[in-house]
């Protein structure tokens, strides 16, 4: 399954909005912890080793192999 | 009452090799009375092959050191005759705790598979395991077997000739030399011979110092594997408490890189230590502390012409994950029917470059699973520790967060992919028993499969006719027909396939597999499995 790279998410402003307002208050040791914890929760979600390493190379900066 | 590793088991006497005007040779020569070098000996001796092992020391390990033995290793012990005590004496457990902090953050159970003989691990103190190996090579030797352990024979210089290895050994009666047509060495992670012949041992040292107390006490905590990353009385770092048998505890604490090794060992500095995590009110005497480094290593290869290395010597992991002895075993089980075929002449001495492949395989796959424990249980930068945090923070609620946390993956046998010894998988059978892999044991009345399969090699047929023996390069393979009423039977050697026919080697690993007897395939196989084809 290739990785998902065009739009996917419904109403995107929404969902950064809930991106940063659960960041909200936070200092950043607990902010950097949160976001640890949910890319191990997407992680699961996803499941799919292709797919994640596809996400990691993407993430990473450099284009995902053919 | 005297400790078991305080009393000398296999004292000095002097040999007659000492009063002979030349240097005796020998068979085998074995160096190191360890585990791994007493494995060695008795699988050569029950075979009928000379084995002498030399070992600077009489007695058996000091203090605690390997204590969980996996079922393989127990598997490999019942071949040897000592799998019985072991078991006997062990502490089967496969209950855990995981704890992060101040808080528990999950339980686990092993859930061993049923089905089998041997239990998924037992804890027992190496000296024990030490002890049932040295009583089964002397009563091999009081049976007229070609063993013998030569006690305070300390190895002082090599020479290695293209078909022998000259050993100086010096002993309380002085120096004398012998020669071996084989040298196994087996002499641990510090390997004197390895230092004489100069040769490579490199990887990774881990920056972390860890104590090991053995503690006796009679406590209330249960038969289960506890260990606490970044606990009260330990902050920072990690912990494991772990039942031996006799009321001994194994305690771990990591104590940092950055410590003066000498002031940390001492009984004043490490009671208040073990009362912090214990309990002010509980009672323990200490039995044995020591503290060590992580290093995981390996020597880039185990055959040096007629030297050849297993266990420690050959490879060094972290202790987290129990593959330190485990593994030294399975080079042991690998190495010594290949030198056996070898020293009698019905195999070439390149069969021998296969337990190179084969155990530089499995440390790697050791080293890799040991490295991996290590990185979670010491996180070397800040966003690693960010992660290892996370998980353990998920794991409190979430079951998808515990198979991440990694406090040693307990060992697990090697599987052979790839080997030059396998024959191509012509079943469509179950991928734990490809060809590669070692048999998982299955339950057979009152005896069990691995028990049945003997030190050759068989062909094991699964609702197929075949030969009740088949002869191939001096080979003799016995058969061993079994009919698939056993649903464990079923599940590991057939999967979906009506039948199934097995070449299993001597170490109990599957050479090769096919739906139906195959006479012509089934030769080829055998003189694949010994490095003819």
């Amino acid at each position: 399954m290739p990785l998902i790279l065009t739009p996917n998410i419904d109403t995107p402003d929404d969902f950064y909005a809930d991106l940063l307002a659960t960041h909200d208050g936070l200092s950043k040791a607990d902010s950097d912890a949160l976001n640890a914890r949910l890319i191990l929760i997407l992680a699961n979600h996803i499941g799919d080793r292709d797919v994640l390493h596809q996400a990691l190379v993407a993430a990473k900066g450099t284009p995902p192999a053919a | 009452m005297k400790k078991i590793f305080e009393i000398p088991l296999y004292p000095y006497a002097r040999s007659t090799d000492q009063d002979a005007p030349e240097a005796i040779r020998h068979r085998v020569v074995i160096v190191g009375a360890g585990p791994i070098g007493l494995a060695a000996a008795i699988d050569l001796a029950q075979q009928g092959i000379e084995a002498i092992v030399l070992d600077d020391n009489d007695k058996v390990s000091f203090g605690s050191r390997a204590i969980c033995f996996a079922k393989r290793t127990l598997e490999i012990a019942d071949r040897l005759g000592c799998g019985q005590p072991m078991v006997d004496k062990g502490v089967v457990w496969n209950l855990g705790k995981v704890f992060f902090g101040d808080r528990k953050v999950y339980d686990f159970n092993l859930l061993p598979e049923d089905g089998h003989k041997r239990p998924a691990f037992i804890n027992l103190q190496q000296y024990y395991f030490e002890e049932y190996l040295v009583n089964r090579a002397h009563a091999l030797q009081a049976q007229g077997a070609p063993i013998e352990i030569r006690g305070r024979n300390k190895v002082t210089a090599v020479e290695q000739h293209d078909d022998h290895t000259t050993l100086h050994i010096d002993t309380p009666d002085g120096p004398y030399q012998i020669e071996a047509d084989w040298l196994i060495a087996c002499d641990g992670a510090g390997s004197p011979i390895r230092s004489m012949l100069g040769l490579d041992f490199v990887g990774r040292v881990f920056e972390d110092n860890f104590l090991i107390a053995d503690v006796v006490m009679d406590a209330d905590f249960p038969t289960e594997r506890w260990f606490w990353f970044d606990p009260p009385f330990n902050q920072g770092q990690s912990a494991l408490l772990h039942k031996q048998p006799d009321g001994v505890w194994r305690i771990d604490l990591q104590l940092g890189w950055d410590i003066d090794k000498e002031h940390e060992k001492k009984p004043e500095n490490v009671i208040p230590r073990l009362k912090a995590m214990l309990g002010e009110d509980v009672k323990f005497d200490l039995e044995w502390v020591s503290i060590y480094t992580f290093q995981c290593r390996r020597m880039e290869k185990f055959r040096h012409n007629r030297v050849l290395f297993a266990g420690d010597s050959a490879h060094q992991v972290s202790p987290f994950g129990a593959r330190g002895a485990n593994s030294g075993l399975q080079d042991t089980d690998n190495l010594i029917w290949k030198l056996k075929l070898v020293i009698d002449g019905q195999a070439a001495e390149t069969l021998l470059d296969s337990y190179d492949t084969e155990r530089v395989h499995g440390a790697q796959e050791n080293i890799m699973n040991s490295s991996r424990s290590t990185d979670f249980i010491t996180p070397k930068s800040d966003t690693s520790r960010l992660f290892r945090d996370a998980v353990l923070d998920l794991s409190e609620h979430h079951a998808f967060a515990r198979p991440l946390v990694n406090s040693g993956r307990l060992s697990l046998p090697c599987t052979y992919d790839g080997s030059p010894l396998n024959t191509a998988d012509a079943l469509d059978g179950p991928a734990r028993t490809r060809p590669g892999s070692a048999c998982p044991d299955v339950m057979l009345g009152g005896d069990s499969l691995l028990s049945a399969l003997g030190n050759g090699f068989t062909l094991l047929t699964l609702n197929a006719d075949a030969p009740d023996t088949l002869d191939e390069a001096g080979i003799t393979v016995p058969r061993l027909a079994l009919s698939s009423d056993d649903a464990a039977l079923r599940d590991r050697y057939l999967g979906a396939a009506d039948s199934a026919v097995y070449l299993i080697r001597p170490d109990q690993h599957v050479a090769a597999r096919w739906p139906r007897f195959d006479e012509a395939e089934t030769r080829a196989a055998i003189r694949r499995a010994i490095g003819k084809e």
